[in-house]
């Protein structure tokens, strides 16, 4: 215990009741949340926000339109959340500026809430459905997503009213060792990848003797693909800053970083002004809550190279060193940040401490799995009907992520493969979508969680393709510092491209088979570790697109630019018709003598416009693969 | 002082410090395990040309033992199946980004990567992999020795050499990936660089990429410091 806990408990509870009576305040007036994360920013959200304050101005409402962050439903953006007391909270999607306007005047003036442009009701009512009415809220469950897309970033109050570093001043009127013994207890699992026990770290961390210590949240993020550490920070940096407290707290440090890629400028935006709100309240810095525990949060901007988010690139990149993955022992719990212990984890990782030790461990470990408690968040995005920021129990299969909660494919195409865990994950096949989403299942099925994005892939795309494109990732992203990462990655990589080329030979299956397992053993991170796994997963479960593409030169998907070629069916063109050869960026389409169209392939140079604007009505362009079927269809000539 | 304790190294009993790293537990006695990267005296070994590996007693995977500290009871093996196998596999990524054309390599007489070949009866010369190019030219500026990029194995022996013992610091790693290389500030030619040319760095490279010129070689030759001590 570390100071008089009532007397923290007391300061607590004051910040509490003037959160709450601000927060009150607010919504006795109607309030409009607009989802300003960067995924919102992207779709537009700020024109519409303007739309929503000007349209509440030049009508003279008492209305508030306020930022918030992201409520997972990225594919709805421009989002908003109407609150007007005596309604329940609705939140509309695909917003513009237009709609925005007549929102304002039809719901807050005419009380007519337009169900037609909402789409789901915050709070159970009799008209309007809620999240749980549909498939994706009976399986979503948020613990680390709870807050987000519902308060606003900038405001700490908000987050306090909702019960916000509760966890923190209860934990500050206990033992440093019975927070360390709660997060044990939880088995919550690192979420920065490989899953390790959070507990553990930080006990290394206590063990490794007293004095300067540091946390450092890990938020560098660089797959493709991954946008869920961004979204936690943009949209409710307080619970990270929380869970960051109560370790520096358990593990006896006065100092913490986060670390954060450049690319992200609002999640930096957002941290420093969530930092400085903190510091004001007496939640951040010297005695926090009157208790003598201090502790201090700072920023640290990464330059942005993929390997600096391994542990001890990223800490050596942070003593101004170069980014480059160094041996181990010692661990970071040990000898990490100048030398001293270190305790480093996810973004993600940090959020769930303060749910764990409000609700109790208990509580924690009946969601999930036995080995895998809590909840897995994801990106979900590619050719899934919904994409968006995702949250479901651990032991979800990916079937249900995919079909309930994504919604199924988008433009209703075959299914072919989910890829999982970016550049170092792998592809999964139909077959796989029935096991369960944890650490070790995927493991067990060759892809890996890793930090949750998770793209949905259909017929038309190459899986030869999709391996190449992200070995062609690592092996660029590759420090160059140890053998095989640096040189098997880019042996690998070229023996992919010969294949995609058309150039692959019989043995390249078996050499680059051989490589992959020599790269994933040898390598001395797990940049390069992990690097073979979108490889090894295709071949596993996709030999025959390789084989296809070796021994017949030909691409299933029809993908791959120099295994197809394209045509234009005369039964199908229409002499009517011209579209395709102004599309033509290289006058490659000429007109027959009969008036219909056909293409030079010398010319061409396969840039799809003219399959993408032949009208539905005829659909007369194809692509055919190998490039040998072409003699045969134009031998066939009517 | 730590701890004395014994250990087993393909069934030898052998006698050493607690902490100490394998790999020079091994060379000290006469065990050969192949390396090139690791340095005596570096705090932290880097551990990046990956051919150190040995199979540890109840581990599946092989270790690297320039990593890997002993403690009392600890038993390897320096060959295994999966050792060898990586091994042959390092080595062959290595040569596939060197200039193979050893009968006119200066270095021919104490080169390590022949050594290696020979102790682990490998081929120099590739059987899977196509070679890779070089976009390095030959760097012969200095007085008395030639750079030849196109041989360096990135050992980093030099580097650490030139810093923590001549205390020059005028070699360097530079860029990432397949494209990283040992280089001087802004990449100027040896001449042109803060290089002394004390040889220090020739003498540390295990391979050809640095090489006294013709009559140059310094009379104290014959000692690298990198090894030794
Ligand atoms: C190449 C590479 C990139 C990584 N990038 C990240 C990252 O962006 N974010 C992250 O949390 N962990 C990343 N990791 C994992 C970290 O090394 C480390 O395991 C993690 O931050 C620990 O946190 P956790 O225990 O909470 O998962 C990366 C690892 C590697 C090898
Ligand atoms: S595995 Fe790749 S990224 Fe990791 S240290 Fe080796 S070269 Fe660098
Ligand atoms: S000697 Fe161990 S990795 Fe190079």
């Amino acid at each position: 215990m570390r100071g008089n806990a009532a007397a923290v408990q007391e300061r607590y509870l004051k910040l509490k009741a003037g959160a709450d009576a601000r927060v009150k305040a607010l919504y006795s007036e109607p309030v409009i949340r607009v989802g300003t994360a960067t995924c919102g920013i992207a779709a537009g959200a700020l024109p519409v926000k303007e739309a929503f304050a000007r349209a509440v101005e030049e009508k003279g409402l008492p209305a508030k339109v306020i930022e918030v962050g992201c409520m997972g439903h990225c594919y709805a953006e421009p989002l908003a959340i109407i609150s007007r007391p005596g309604f329940p909270s609705l939140c509309y999607g695909y917003l513009d500026a237009e709609l925005a306007a007549r929102l304002v005047e039809d719901f807050l003036i005419n009380d007519d809430p337009c169900y037609e442009f909402a789409l789901v009701a915050l709070e159970p009512n009799d008209v309007f459905p809620t999240f749980s009415d549909f498939p994706r809220g009976v399986y979503e469950q948020k613990i680390v997503l709870e807050h987000c897309g519902f308060i606003d970033p900038g405001d700490i109050d908000h987050y306090i009213a909702r019960g916000g570093y509760g966890a923190l001043a209860a934990a500050l009127g206990k033992n440093p060792a019975e927070v360390l013994e709660a997060v044990k207890a939880s088995h919550l699992r690192g979420r920065g990848g490989a899953g390790f026990p959070a507990g553990l770290k930080w006990e290394a961390a206590v063990k490794a003797g007293s004095g300067e210590k540091y946390v450092i949240c890990n938020a560098d993020e660089g797959d493709p693909g991954a946008f869920m550490d961004r979204g936690i920070l943009e949209s409710c940096p307080h619970q990270v800053i929380e869970g960051m407290l109560l370790c520096a707290y358990a593990v006896g440090a006065e100092k913490g970083y986060f670390y954060i890629r450049a690319e992200y400028p609002l999640a930096v935006e957002r941290v420093r002004r969530a930092l400085e709100q903190a510091r004001e309240k007496g939640l951040l810095g010297k005695d926090i809550l009157g208790s003598d525990f201090s502790c201090e949060l700072e920023i640290f901007q990464g330059s942005g190279a993929f390997v600096c988010g391994e542990a001890t690139a990223l800490v050596r990149s942070m003593e101004g060193k170069m980014g480059i993955p160094a041996t181990r022992p010692p661990r970071l719990a040990e000898a990490g940040y100048r030398g001293r212990p270190t305790v480093l984890n996810n973004v993600k990782t940090f959020a769930y401490v303060p749910p764990i030790l409000n609700r109790g461990v208990e509580w924690f470990r009946s969601i999930g799995t036995e080995d895998n408690p809590g909840t897995a968040v994801f990106s979900l995005v590619g050719k899934v009907a919904h994409t968006g920021l995702v949250e479901v129990p651990m032991g979800t299969t990916l079937r249900q992520l995919i079909y309930d909660v994504g919604e199924g494919l988008a433009n209703g195409k075959a299914f072919k493969a989910v890829q999982i865990g970016g550049p170092s994950g792998g592809c999964l096949p139909e077959s796989a979508l029935d096991i369960p989403i944890d650490f070790d299942s995927l493991q067990e099925a060759g892809a890996i969680m890793g930090s949750g994005g998770l793209v949905v892939l259909d017929e038309d795309d190459c899986m030869v393709a999709i391996a190449r494109y992200f070995l062609e990732f690592t092996q660029q992203e590759s420090c160059g510092k140890c053998t095989f990462c640096r040189l098997g990655t880019k042996h690998m990589l070229d023996i992919l491209t010969r294949i995609t080329e058309g150039r692959g030979e019989p043995q390249d299956l078996e050499i680059l088979e051989e490589l992959a397992e020599e790269v994933r053993a040898g390598s001395l991170c797990n940049l390069g570790a992990t690097a073979p796994n979108p490889v090894l997963t295709t071949l596993r479960y996709f030999r025959d697109e390789y084989e296809a593409h070796i021994f017949e030169k030909r691409c299933p998907a029809l993908m791959c630019k120099e295994l197809i070629v394209y045509y234009i069916e005369p039964q199908r063109c229409s002499k009517l018709c011209n579209v395709c050869v102004g599309s033509c960026p290289v006058e490659a389409i000429y007109t027959r003598e009969d008036g219909l169209k056909a293409i030079d392939q010398e010319k061409c140079v396969k840039c799809d416009n003219c399959l993408k604007t032949c009208p539905p009505d005829y659909n007369a362009v194809i692509k055919l693969s190998p490039p040998g079927l072409l003699a045969e269809k134009e031998g066939k000539r009517p | 002082m730590s701890k004395a304790v014994t250990i087993f190294i393909d069934g030898r009993e052998i006698s050493a410090f607690e902490g100490e790293k394998l790999l020079w537990v091994a060379l000290r006695n006469g065990i050969y395990i192949p390396n090139l990267c690791a340095i005596r005296g570096k705090k932290r070994p880097s551990g990046s040309c990956r051919l150190c590996y040995v199979q540890v007693e109840g581990r599946s995977e092989p270790v690297t033992s320039c990593t890997l500290p002993v403690k009392e009871g600890l038993s390897v093996q320096t060959r295994s199946p999966r050792v060898d196998r990586l091994v042959r596999s390092a080595f062959e990524l290595l040569l596939s980004h060197h200039r193979l054309d050893c009968r006119s390599c200066a270095k021919r007489k104490s080169c390590e990567l022949l050594k290696l070949a020979k102790e682990r009866g490998l081929k120099m010369r590739l059987s899977r992999l196509a070679p890779l190019e070089h976009e390095w030219p030959v760097d012969d500026s200095a007085e008395t020795f030639v750079f030849d990029r196109s041989r360096c194995v990135l050992c980093g022996r030099c580097v650490w050499i030139c810093r923590e013992v001549a205390r020059v610091g005028a070699l360097g790693f530079s860029r990432r990936g397949i494209r990283r290389v040992v280089t001087t500030f802004q990449d100027v030619s040896m001449a042109q660089s803060r290089c002394t040319e004390c040889g220090l760095c020739v003498e540390a490279c295990p391979s050809g990429a640095l090489y006294f010129k013709e009559g140059k070689q310094p009379a104290a030759a014959g000692q690298n410091l990198s090894r030794g001590g």
